[in-house]
C-alpha cells in the first residue's frame, strides 16, 4: 500500500472513490487535480468515449488508459447519413481493433457509430476478447453476415448485439445458427437493418434458450404470423420490434398475436411495424397503457388508426411516427400522452411538392402545449410560421433538442412571408438549455445573431440553405460558447468568418461546410496556421490546386486532433497540413 | 477536453476582426461603428428588396474598409463575400441547388436534374439587376463563370416580391422540386415508404389550392427512385444510381459511363503522380459494358447474393432483383464465378468488400 508524502489518502481509497464516477467529463476534471490523481484516474478508467476517431490515435488512448473495458468510437461526420460524404472517406475501425486486440485482452464492449467495419475486424474482435459482451454497430458499414457469424460463434459471453441502421452485406441468414447450443447469455439483439431472412428456426431456438433476453428487434423479413411464437418464448421482453406487420386478417392469427402480446408483462417499447395494416394494430391494444416507447416510423397507417392507438398510450414517453398522424393525431397525442418527452415526425412523401397529408405547424404547437415534459423534437413539415415557433418556445422552455425540417428549402413564414428568424430566435431565447438545434426555412443573418446571443448551452447546430453573409457564421462561432459540432450546407458563408474565428475551431469537435463559399486559399491558410486542426478538403473535381485559390471548395471538414493529419484519406480528400505537398509555388 | 480561452490559443494575426467591431450589430440602434454615414448593414426583417439594396451598398463600403485590415495576402475575401450575396440571390433562383460550381462535381442525379431547373420556388431576393455589375467583375475567374450563366438564364424567372404577397399558399407556385443531394435530411432506409403503402389518402391541403386534384400528380422518377450502390474497379469512390431513371440496359450503361468516366481519369492522373497538372489525359469513354467487348463489364448482385452479368434477364426482372452494381475489369471476369439466368446459381466464395 503506497502512502504519498503528505496527508493524502492512500491510492486504494481514491480509486474506490473514483469508481463511483463514470462520466468521462468528470473523470477528465479529476485527472487535472494533481499528478497522483491523474495516475490513479488513468489506471482506473474503464470506459473511453472518442467522439471523433481521428482526434486521437489508438496508441495514445491505450498509453494513457491501460485498463479499459469499454470503448465507444464515432467516425464519419453526421452529414454522411444524408449521402453528403462520398464512399471511401474513411472512418476505418480496423487500426483500433488491431491495437486493442493487443492491449485490452479484457475488453468487454465496443460501440461504433458511422464507422467502416470489416468481416476481418469482426473476426478479430470475436477471437481477441475472451470476455466480450457488447457490440453495437450504429450506422456502420463494410461488413457482411460472415463477420456476424464469427461473432456468434466465438463470443461465448456476448450479451448485446445491436446492428442498428447499419448496412450489412446480407449473404445468408444462417449466421444466426452459429450461436452454439449452449449459448444462453443473450440480453439484447437488434437485427432490424438486415434485409434478408434469418434462419427462423435458429432464431426461435436462440430466443427460447436465453432467459435474460430483454430486447429483440426483428427485421422486416420476419412475417407477422411468426411473432406470437417468439413472444411466447420470451415473455420477459422489455423491448420488441416486429417484422413486416401485414398479413391477411385471420382471426386465429390475430387472437394468437394479441394473446402473446398480453403475455409480455414487462413490454414497454415497440418498434418495427413495417407496412402495418390497420386490422392488426389492435393486437397491441392490451399493452398500450404500459408502453413508454413507440416507433411507428415505418407504419404506413393513417391518422384515424394512429389516433386510436396513441390515445391508449397514456404512459408514452417517446413517439416516432410518420406524418400520416396529421394535426388531428397530434392533437390526440397532446391530449392523451402527458408524459411525452420525445417526438419525431418523419415525412411519408418527402419528394412531392404538394403535401400529401394534413400535417402543419399546428400539430407541433398542440403537442408543445399539451405535453409539459416535451424536450426533444424532430419535425418534418411543409409550412411554419414565426408565430407558431414563438408559441412553441413559450410553451416549452424546457426544450433541449429542437430539429425542424421544413421540406422545401428557404420556405418563409407562410402567413407573413417573412424569414423565420424571429421564430427561431424565440426558440433560443426561451429554451435556455437547448443543446441541439437544426434550422430550416428562410433565414437571414439575423437568426444567427439570435443564436449567438442566446444559445449559450448549444452544442450542436445544423444549418442548410440559410444566411446571407459571413456575419451569420461569425455570430455563431463567436457567440455559442458550448458549441461542439457545427454542420453547414449550402450557405453563403466564406473565408472571413472562418479565419476570424480560427481559434474557436480548436474548442469544437468538428465543423462541416459543404457547398458554401470557402476558398481553397483560406483552407490552406487555416491548415498551415492551426497545427492542432485537421483541415480536410473533400473535392471530387480533382486536386484543389488545379483551380485558382479563390475557387470554393466543395466540402470542408475541420476537426481538432492530437494525432496529426490522417494517412488513410481517399484520393478526393486533401489535408491542408503545413507539410502538405499542395502549396502554391 | 475543456474549452480553452480562444484568445490565448489562436495566433493573433488571424483574429483580425475585433470582437466589438463593425461586425456586431448593436441590438438597440442597429448601427455599426466606424462606417460611413451611409446606410449601414441593417439586420432587420424589412421587405427583401429593400434589404438587398442596402446590403449591396454596404458591402462595397465594407470591402474598402476591411481590405486594409487583412495583413495576410491571401485571396481577397471580399470578392468571395460579394459572391456570397450574389450567389444567394441566384441560388434562390436556382431553387434548391448547391452553389453552382459544385454542381459540376455532382454526377448522376444532381447533374441531370440541374438541367431541369424550372421556376424557382421562392424568390425572396429579386434584386438581380443590382448585383449583376458586381458579378461581372468576378467573371474572370474560371470557376465562377457558371454563376454568371446561371444568373442570366434565371433572370427572366425573377418576379418582384410584391407579387408574392398575393400568394396565400406558397406551395401553389411550386412545381415538383428537383431533388437536391441529401435533402430533405432523411436516412436512405426511410425513403420510399409512401410508395410501398397501398392505402394512401387523397392529398388534403389545409390551404385549398385552386388547382388541387384528387389524385396524385405524376411523380418525377427521381422522387421515388430505386437507388443502388455502384462501385468500379480502381475507383474508391462508390456512387449510387437511380434505376427508376432508366428503362433499358443501354441507358444504364451510358449512365455508368457518365458517372465514372471522369473519376476514372482523375484516378489515373493521381496514380500517375500528375497531381499538380491539370488533367492531361483525355477522358476515355467506358464502353462495351454489356457485351464483354470493353475494358470493363457491368455485373450486379441480386437479392440472393449471387453475382450476375447485367443484361441477361428482362429489364423489369433485373430491377426487381438487383441489390448492387459493380463495374469490373473484363480481364478479371474469368477468375470469378458468374451466373447467368440460364444456369444454376453458384454463389461466389467470398464477398468483395
Amino acid at each position: 500500500m503506497q502512502k504519498m508524502a503528505g496527508s493524502s489518502f492512500p491510492e486504494e481509497v481514491l480509486e474506490h472513490v473514483f469508481s463511483f464516477i463514470q462520466d468521462g467529463k468528470d473523470r477528465n476534471v479529476i485527472s487535472l487535480v494533481c499528478k497522483s490523481w491523474y495516475e490513479i484516474e488513468r489506471w482506473s478508467r474503464r470506459r473511453v468515449f472518442v467522439g471523433n476517431c481521428y482526434a486521437i490515435s489508438p496508441r495514445m488512448v491505450i498509453r494513457r488508459f491501460p485498463e479499459v473495458r469499454s470503448v465507444e468510437l464515432k467516425g464519419k461526420p453526421h452529414f454522411a447519413d444524408f449521402s453528403l460524404v462520398p464512399d471511401g472517406w474513411g472512418g476505418y475501425v480496423g487500426p483500433w481493433i488491431a491495437a486493442m486486440a493487443a492491449a485490452y485482452p479484457w475488453l468487454e464492449e465496443i460501440r461504433l457509430k458511422r464507422m467502416v467495419v470489416t468481416d476481418e475486424g469482426l473476426e478479430l474482435i470475436s477471437k481477441s476478447f475472451k470476455n466480450f459482451k457488447v457490440l453495437v454497430l450504429s450506422s456502420c458499414e463494410g461488413f457482411s453476415t460472415v463477420g456476424l457469424a464469427a461473432i456468434a460463434a466465438n463470443c461465448r459471453n456476448l450479451r448485446e448485439l445491436d446492428l442498428r441502421e447499419s448496412e450489412v452485406e446480407d449473404l445468408s441468414g444462417h449466421w444466426l445458427s452459429h450461436f452454439p447450443d449452449n449459448y444462453t447469455s443473450l440480453v439484447s439483439l437488434n437485427i432490424s437493418c438486415l434485409t434478408s431472412e434469418v434462419s427462423f428456426s435458429a432464431l426461435e431456438r436462440l430466443v427460447g434458450r436465453c432467459p435474460n433476453l430483454r430486447t429483440l428487434r426483428l427485421n422486416r423479413a420476419v412475417p407477422l404470423d411468426r411473432l406470437a411464437n417468439l413472444l411466447r418464448r420470451a415473455p420477459q421482453l422489455v423491448e420488441f420490434g416486429t417484422g413486416v406487420y401485414a398479413s391477411e386478417l385471420r382471426p386465429d392469427v390475430f387472437s394468437n398475436l394479441s394473446g402473446a402480446f398480453s403475455g409480455c408483462k414487462e413490454l414497454k417499447g415497440l418498434s418495427g411495424f413495417w407496412d402495418a395494416v390497420p386490422v392488426y394494430v389492435p393486437a397491441v391494444y392490451p399493452i398500450c397503457s404500459r408502453l413508454t416507447s413507440l416507433n411507428l416510423s415505418y407504419a404506413t397507417i393513417q391518422s384515424p388508426d394512429l389516433i386510436k392507438l396513441v390515445s391508449q398510450c397514456q404512459n408514452l414517453q417517446r413517439l416516432w411516427v410518420l406524418d400520416y398522424i396529421e394535426d388531428t393525431g397530434l392533437d390526440a397525442l397532446a391530449a392523451s400522452c402527458k408524459d411525452l418527452r420525445e417526438l419525431r415526425v418523419f415525412p411519408s412523401d418527402p419528394y412531392e411538392a404538394e403535401p400529401n397529408v394534413s400535417l402543419s405547424e399546428q400539430g407541433l404547437v398542440s403537442v408543445s402545449a399539451g405535453c409539459p415534459k416535451l424536450q426533444s423534437v424532430l419535425y418534418f413539415c411543409r409550412q411554419m410560421s414565426n408565430a407558431a415557433l414563438r408559441t412553441i418556445a413559450r410553451n416549452r422552455p424546457n426544450m433541449t433538442r429542437f430539429r425542424l425540417c421544413i421540406i422545401e428549402p428557404r420556405t418563409p413564414d407562410y402567413v407573413t412571408l417573412q424569414p423565420l428568424d424571429a421564430g427561431f430566435g424565440a426558440i433560443v431565447e426561451h429554451c435556455k438549455d437547448l443543446q441541439r438545434l437544426s434550422l430550416s426555412g428562410l433565414l437571414t443573418d439575423r437568426v444567427f445573431e439570435y443564436i449567438g446571443t442566446f444559445a449559450k448551452k448549444l452544442e450542436m447546430l445544423s444549418v442548410a440553405f440559410a444566411g446571407e453573409s459571413d456575419l451569420g457564421l461569425h455570430h455563431v462561432l463567436s457567440g455559442c460558447e458550448n458549441l461542439r459540432k457545427l454542420e453547414i450546407r449550402d450557405c453563403p458563408f466564406g473565408d472571413k468568418a472562418l479565419l476570424a474565428n480560427a481559434a474557436k475551431l480548436e474548442t469544437m469537435r468538428s465543423l462541416w461546410m459543404s457547398s458554401c463559399c470557402v476558398s481553397f486559399g483560406a483552407c490552406k491558410l487555416l491548415g498551415q496556421k492551426m497545427p492542432r486542426l485537421n483541415v480536410e478538403v473533400i473535392d471530387e473535381r480533382g486536386p484543389p490546386d488545379s483551380r485558382p485559390e479563390s475557387c470554393h471548395v466543395e466540402k470542408l471538414y475541420i476537426y481538432r486532433t492530437v494525432a496529426g493529419p490522417r494517412f488513410d484519406m481517399p484520393p478526393f480528400v486533401w489535408t491542408m497540413d503545413e507539410d502538405s505537398e499542395l502549396r502554391l509555388s | 477536453m475543456e474549452g480553452s480561452s480562444r484568445s490565448e490559443v489562436c495566433p493573433q494575426l488571424l483574429d483580425l476582426i475585433p470582437k466589438q467591431g463593425e461586425w456586431i450589430a448593436n441590438r438597440d440602434g442597429e448601427r455599426r461603428h466606424g462606417l460611413s454615414e451611409e446606410k449601414k448593414l441593417e439586420l432587420r426583417l424589412a421587405p427583401p428588396g429593400e434589404d438587398w439594396s442596402v446590403k449591396d451598398n454596404t458591402k462595397t463600403n465594407h470591402r474598402d474598409r476591411d481590405e486594409s485590415l487583412f495583413s495576410l495576402a491571401y485571396f481577397s475575401p471580399m470578392a468571395s463575400m460579394n459572391h456570397n450575396t450574389s450567389i444567394n440571390n441566384n441560388s434562390n433562383g436556382s431553387t434548391v441547388f448547391s452553389s453552382p460550381w459544385s454542381s459540376s462535381a455532382y454526377q448522376g442525379q444532381t447533374q441531370h436534374n440541374h438541367q431541369q431547373t424550372k421556376a424557382p420556388s421562392f424568390l425572396q431576393f429579386p434584386s438581380t439587376p443590382q448585383s449583376l455589375p458586381v458579378m461581372a467583375q468576378e467573371a474572370s475567374q474560371p470557376c465562377c463563370t457558371k454563376v454568371v450563366d446561371l444568373q442570366s438564364s434565371e433572370k427572366k424567372t425573377f418576379s418582384p416580391s410584391s407579387a408574392k404577397t398575393a400568394v396565400p399558399n406558397s406551395s401553389q407556385k411550386r412545381t415538383a422540386p428537383a431533388p437536391v443531394v441529401g435533402w430533405p435530411p432523411i436516412r436512405s432506409f426511410r425513403k420510399n415508404l409512401a410508395s410501398s403503402s397501398s392505402s394512401k389518402p387523397a392529398p388534403e391541403s389545409q390551404n385549398a389550392a385552386p388547382d388541387k386534384t384528387a389524385t396524385k400528380k405524376p411523380v418525377e422518377t427521381c422522387g421515388k427512385g430505386l437507388f443502388v450502390k455502384i462501385n468500379m474497379d480502381g475507383v474508391p469512390i462508390g456512387r449510387k444510381v437511380d434505376l427508376k431513371a432508366y428503362d433499358t440496359y443501354e441507358k444504364l450503361s451510358s449512365a455508368v459511363d457518365e458517372l465514372f468516366r471522369g473519376l476514372l481519369a482523375a484516378q489515373r492522373d493521381s496514380c500517375a503522380g500528375g497531381v499538380h497538372q491539370k488533367k492531361q489525359e483525355e477522358e476515355k469513354a467506358i464502353t462495351g459494358l454489356l457485351d464483354g467487348s470493353g475494358e470493363y463489364t457491368l455485373v450486379y448482385e441480386d437479392n440472393e447474393g449471387d453475382r450476375m452479368l447485367v443484361g441477361d434477364v428482362p429489364w423489369h426482372m433485373f430491377v426487381s432483383t438487383v441489390k448492387r452494381l459493380r463495374v469490373l475489369k473484363s480481364s478479371e471476369l474469368s477468375a470469378l464465378t458468374l451466373c447467368s439466368s440460364k444456369q444454376d446459381k453458384v454463389p461466389l466464395d467470398s464477398p468483395m468488400k
